[in-house]
């Protein structure tokens, strides 16, 4: 196959950055997106260009670093799958592929087509954690969690904070993300002390990092990768509203 | 040096527990006097920079990854062994120690590996007031399925995501400490070198993946949770990033690397398609529940697998080792594997692999009940090789996965610099010669969570005296020199191969003779074959860009520089080993029906290696022999 | 004020005018009686209409949510618009409905619309020339079938029904779960609903014009 590439370079966080045309030969249908990259970055190696970055690692789908806008798509043209998860069988020989990074206010551009998310970080350690200090914790069968409630969690928690979310959402909002922990924590048995507490800090701090409002358009639970449910956001919302109404201390 | 291990006294029920009884302790308002530097924030590193945290401690912890939740111990997939013993099956602490023990083939401490077991009890209690979501039968309990090399079921599970669950409650659990301030975070840094002063660990030295700033940190501890190395091997189910740096320039300071070449070459994972390839996708361990492995009897056969009839199947596990099946552990069935490869009945374009057929439990428990156990495997299989696995058998092949070897620790975590402290799949110390499933996420948590924060404490009672280490000694800008030359001289090379040429070359080298089987003949002849690809690797490698932005070919410049070291290394520690045991399998030592043939006479030791000084030198092999007192070693036999 | 809050001032005065919009388009119903019944009815209807003080004070909470749920939109948006990003090749609708993304367009339609509507009608009832009919009352009814002979204006105002159906649709669902409603269940009932409610209404309101239209088309 052969490819016409599009791709954004960027030099660093200030700099205006531009599409750059390039053109890959033998390209294997076989190879993942990723692996696309590699070959034309040896390419670009070769001719002693720099080559173009790109965030990756474990590339089989879990640890969400990869991500860019493939034609207009966060994580390319499949749905509910990542970068690294998509191969080049879904493209056609001779195609224009445009790459862009993934864009939102709250993801700053590090270089080409990285991004900064270290705004999820901020967003976790606002309050997306039971307190329990190791050494704290009973048995663990002291409570039981219903086999449907340990499933509706393990839904939410399966998250791996790529960001399509945001990336996909015209508002920029991380309203899935963000809900998606408040939701896990809000239905296990284990971490109801807090709950109100944790729904509060956390979107306020959603908000400090300036991502947008929640339009509930779903498109983020398309281009998850994981699925994550959209009702996991009405259930956010639920926990706001629950919380601020309880709320009687400052 | 005489290794000592510092085993505590007393029968092995009581080891840990003595050693707990006695250990020293910090004064609470003495412990933010402390710093500890902890490097790497996968499971071992995140539990212990949040332990520590918890306790006050002043900790800094690095990763460079763009945020901790990213380590690769995200991607463990089939679960965490502890012996709760809820499935009623006869489990217990010492059957858990006893399988791990055998499963490594005697070739590791049984205090060790005693404690392992034990403290699995409290990971999973930990984990699940974390919020972790394991899963549960429908009264409520939590569930176990069953891995390789054990009869009991006591692997417990989230999904097929496990090893993402238990990190993310890491994780959480350290972005708590984050943000209450006991941990300062520094993600998007590398460590490059770790600073010893008057033969302590005193600090690292990192460079700033996005600046490519190269800054200095002390501290009166520092720690190594930087994971394992069998990315060397090029084509591996590890990350893209995994590697052996961190490890490898604590070995030159002076740690000693223990048995670098016992890498676990996992049975199931999916087999290369082209040259393109830059790592193999791993399928859960926990597919060989239901799951049989077959090739096809005849060699060479070209039929598709559903046009081979059942009686021209052959069933290479369930007919070698008939009382585990195709639940043997993850070295004999490689090693199957391998056997059947090389004979011929390798199948797929490459005939590089074998069948994983789910028909019969299909057949018995229906399409639906496979599907809730292991449908994103099914599903993940699909998207890589657009395969439904429900129609036709799986094609998996065998691929290094993770590295039983690494720095040498004693039975408190320590390596030989006092004030470096390995753990997780960065330390050699749990899995012996093979790694059961499911032990790592174990192995890596309880390492994070209940061991270190008491050894380390009893590490640092006496660094109270020392007072705040500054960054101001000579020492710390001695090493900032050798590593900015070091990148410097990677920088100006300018030469024609991509470091990914050199990386593939050397992946092949050590699968090829370092790898599933390895013979004395092989292993020489690599030694000096790597030392070559070094010296090319010198002269002609060309890594773009500059040192002040981010630049991702100028790491892996860095690592792959590393590996090329790592990989004689290994060389030397299998070629020095007479025997085959676990992973290790030297073709000259086997019995005649092919399988490992140990020699507990002459090898009962762990090889620690110490580095000469020089790469001109041979490096230098210390042994630290292996009482059994409480288990003695017999012939490991799955028949 | 947080994006939830935000949100929630939007979903709250939302459903109110969404709710607003079934008494309207009940009463409204009168139009489509007999000429004469009609005109006697509806006339008494809008006088009980301005003649109640609790008529009177759920007429400003209405005006306010209107105002509210305007400024809101737009505090919304422009936030929205800041935050979100851009692409040089955007494909990212082909995951949504695109009355879903164009809320404010819709909700611009309408607002234009409820300003004309208002000039059509409210206007005229309060300041305008207008006849009493039978009983004593302004003729509204004489209004409303003399705006309705334009052609053009029938057209606008089933165009802005149009509008209103589609901004009606995503904001019911949409809104309800701005307020906290998760559950799947629930959820799929009130996507249901919404959907009928608001093709139902908007049907009636468009029917109205269309109806007076029709009917009058021989005098």
């Amino acid at each position: 196959m052969k490819l016409h590439l599009k791709i954004w370079r960027q030099k660093n966080r200030k700099a205006q950055g531009q599409l750059v045309n390039y053109t890959l030969e033998n390209v294997n249908p076989h190879m993942s997106f990723l692996e696309m990259l590699d070959t034309l970055n040896e390419q670009l190696i070769v001719n002693k260009e720099e080559p173009v970055e790109f965030d990756h690692d474990c590339r089989e789908g879990i640890c969400g670093q990869c991500g860019v806008v493939i034609n207009g798509n966060a994580h390319g043209p499949l749905e509910n799958t990542t970068t690294c998860q998509l191969h080049m069988r879904e493209f056609k020989d001779g195609e224009t592929v445009l790459i862009e990074p993934f864009r939102a206010k709250g993801f700053p551009v590090k270089k080409d087509l990285k991004v900064d998310r270290s705004a999820f970080d901020r967003i976790i350690s606002a309050g997306g954690y039971v307190s329990v200090n190791t050494g704290q914790a009973p048995e663990a069968n002291t409570i039981p969690v219903s086999h449907e409630t340990a499933e509706a969690a393990f839904d939410s928690a399966a998250c791996i904070g790529c960001g399509a979310c945001v990336a996909t959402c015209k508002n920029g909002s991380a309203a899935l993300f963000t809900s998606a922990k408040i939701t896990q924590l809000a239905i296990l048995p284990q971490s109801q002390e807090e709950r109100k507490e944790r729904a509060l800090k956390m979107i306020a701090q959603m908000d400090a990092e300036d991502f947008g409002h929640c339009s509930n358009t779903e498109a983020c639970e398309v281009e998850c990768p994981q699925g994550i449910s959209v009702l996991n956001i009405a259930r956010m919302n639920y926990e706001y509203n629950r919380a601020s109404f309880l709320k009687f201390k400052k | 040096m005489k290794l000592d291990a510092k085993i505590p006294q007393g029968p092995l029920e009581e080891k840990w527990f003595n050693y707990k009884k006695t250990a020293r302790l910090v004064n609470p308002a003495n412990r933010k006097k402390l710093d500890v530097i902890v490097v790497g924030t996968g499971l071992a590193g995140s539990s212990l920079a949040a332990s520590l945290g918890e306790m006050g401690y002043n900790v800094k912890a690095f990763c460079f990854q763009d945020t901790p939740r990213r380590a690769h111990s995200v991607a463990a997939q089939g679960g965490v062994n502890a012996a709760k013993n809820y499935k009623n099956d006869g489990d217990s602490v010492y059957r858990m120690f006893v399988d791990t023990l055998k499963g490594g083939d005697f070739r590791a401490r049984e205090a060790n590996v005693y404690r392992l077991a034990e403290c699995s009890l409290n990971l999973i209690d930990q984990a699940v007031a974390q919020g972790v979501p394991f899963g549960r039968e429908y009264g409520g309990y939590l569930n176990n399925r069953s891995f390789g090399g054990v009869q009991v079921s006591r692997t417990f599970y989230a999904r097929g995501q496990t090893g993402q669950q238990l990190l993310l409650g890491t994780y959480q659990a350290l972005m708590r400490q984050v943000d209450k301030k006991t941990v300062q975070l520094f993600s998007s840094h590398e460590m490059l070198d770790i600073v010893t002063i008057d033969g302590k660990a005193r600090g690292v030295v990192v460079r700033n993946l996005e600046t490519g700033e190269i800054e200095k940190h002390s501290a009166h501890a520092v720690v190594l949770a930087t994971g394992g190395f069998g990315k060397i091997y090029y084509l591996s189910t590890l990350a893209m990033g995994c590697n052996g740096s961190a490890i490898w320039r604590a070995h030159k300071k002076g740690a000693y690397f223990a048995s670098p070449s016992w890498t676990q070459i996992h049975p199931t994972s999916l087999p290369q398609s082209g040259d393109y390839q830059s790592k193999l996708t791993l399928m859960s361990e926990s597919l060989r529940n239901d799951g049989r492995i077959w090739v096809p009897k005849k060699a060479d056969d070209t039929r598709e697998a559903n046009d081979i009839p059942e009686e021209e199947r052959d069933y290479y596990l369930e007919r070698r080792y008939p009382a585990f099946g195709n639940l043997a552990p993850r070295d004999i069935s490689s090693r199957a594997a391998k056997e059947r490869i090389d004979a011929g009945h390798g199948v797929g374009p490459l005939k590089n692999a074998v069948y994983l057929d789910f028909s019969k439990a299909i057949k018995e428990q229906g399409q639906p009940k496979i599907a809730e156990k292991y449908g994103n495997l099914f599903r993940m299989y699909e998207k890589i090789t657009g395969i439904n696995a429900y129609k036709e058998p799986m094609k998996i092949s065998p691929a290094a996965h993770f590295s039983m070897g690494g720095l040498w620790v004693d039975y408190e975590l320590m390596t030989t610099i006092p004030g470096l402290f390995a753990l997780g799949e960065a330390n050699f110390a749990d899995h012996g010669a093979n790694r059961l499933g499911a032990n790592s996420l174990l192995q890596a948590s309880v390492d994070g969570y209940f061991i270190a924060p008491y050894t380390i404490a009893n590490y640092l009672a006496d660094q109270i005296r020392v007072g705040k280490i500054s960054t101001d000694h000579p020492e710390f800008d001695k090493v900032i020199k050798e590593n900015q030359d070091k990148i410097d001289q990677l920088l100006n090379i300018k030469g024609d191969k991509s470091v990914d040429y050199y990386h593939k070359k050397l992946g092949k080298l050590l699968y090829d003779y370092c790898g599933l089987a390895r013979t004395a003949e092989g292993l020489t002849f690599a030694i000096e074959e790597i030392k070559k690809l070094r010296d090319e690797f010198y002269k002609n490698v060309y890594v773009p860009g500059e040192n002040d932005t981010m630049n991702a070919e100028l790491e892996k410049a860095g690592r792959v520089a590393d590996y090329l070291e790592i990989g004689v290394l290994m060389c030397y520690d299998a070629l020095t080993r007479n025997e085959s045991c676990g992973a290790h399998f030297r073709e000259e030592f086997q019995t005649e029906e092919g399988e490992a043939e140990r020699n507990d006479n002459e090898f009962q030791y762990i090889s620690a290696w110490e580095w000469p000084g020089s790469l001109d030198k041979e490096p230098i092999l210390n042994k630290e022999e292996l009482k059994f007192e409480f288990v003695q070693p017999t012939i490991r036999s799955y028949k | 004020m947080n994006t939830l809050s935000r949100k929630i001032v939007m979903a709250a005065t939302g459903l109110f005018l969404c709710f607003f919009l079934l008494i309207h388009c009940l009463g409204n119903m009168q139009l489509f009686m007999e000429p004469e019944h009609a005109r006697l009815s509806f006339n008494a209807y809008s006088h009980f209409l301005t003649g109640n003080p609790l008529v009177k004070m759920v007429s400003y909470v209405l005006y306010a949510s209107i105002i509210g749920h305007a400024i809101y939109a737009l505090i919304i948006t422009s936030k929205n618009k800041a935050s979100g990003g851009t692409y040089k090749k955007d494909n990212r609708g082909r995951a949504s409905k695109w009355y879903s993304r164009n809320m404010g367009v819709l909700g611009t339609v309408v607002l234009i619309f409820i300003v004309l509507h208002f000039q059509n009608f409210w206007y005229v009832y309060k300041f305008g020339q207008i006849g009493l009919d039978a009983n004593g009352n302004k003729d509204l009814y004489a209004v409303v079938v003399a705006a309705f002979q334009e052609l053009w204006l029938v057209v606008v105002y089933v165009i802005a029904m149009i509008a209103l159906c589609y901004h009606l649709v995503h904001g019911i669902t949409s809104g309800v779960r701005t307020l906290g409603l998760f559950h799947p269940k629930f959820v799929r009932w009130v996507n249901i609903v919404g959907v009928a409610y608001s093709v139902i209404i908007c049907a009636g309101f468009a029917a109205m014009p269309i109806f007076i239209y029709i009917t009058n088309l021989n005098n």
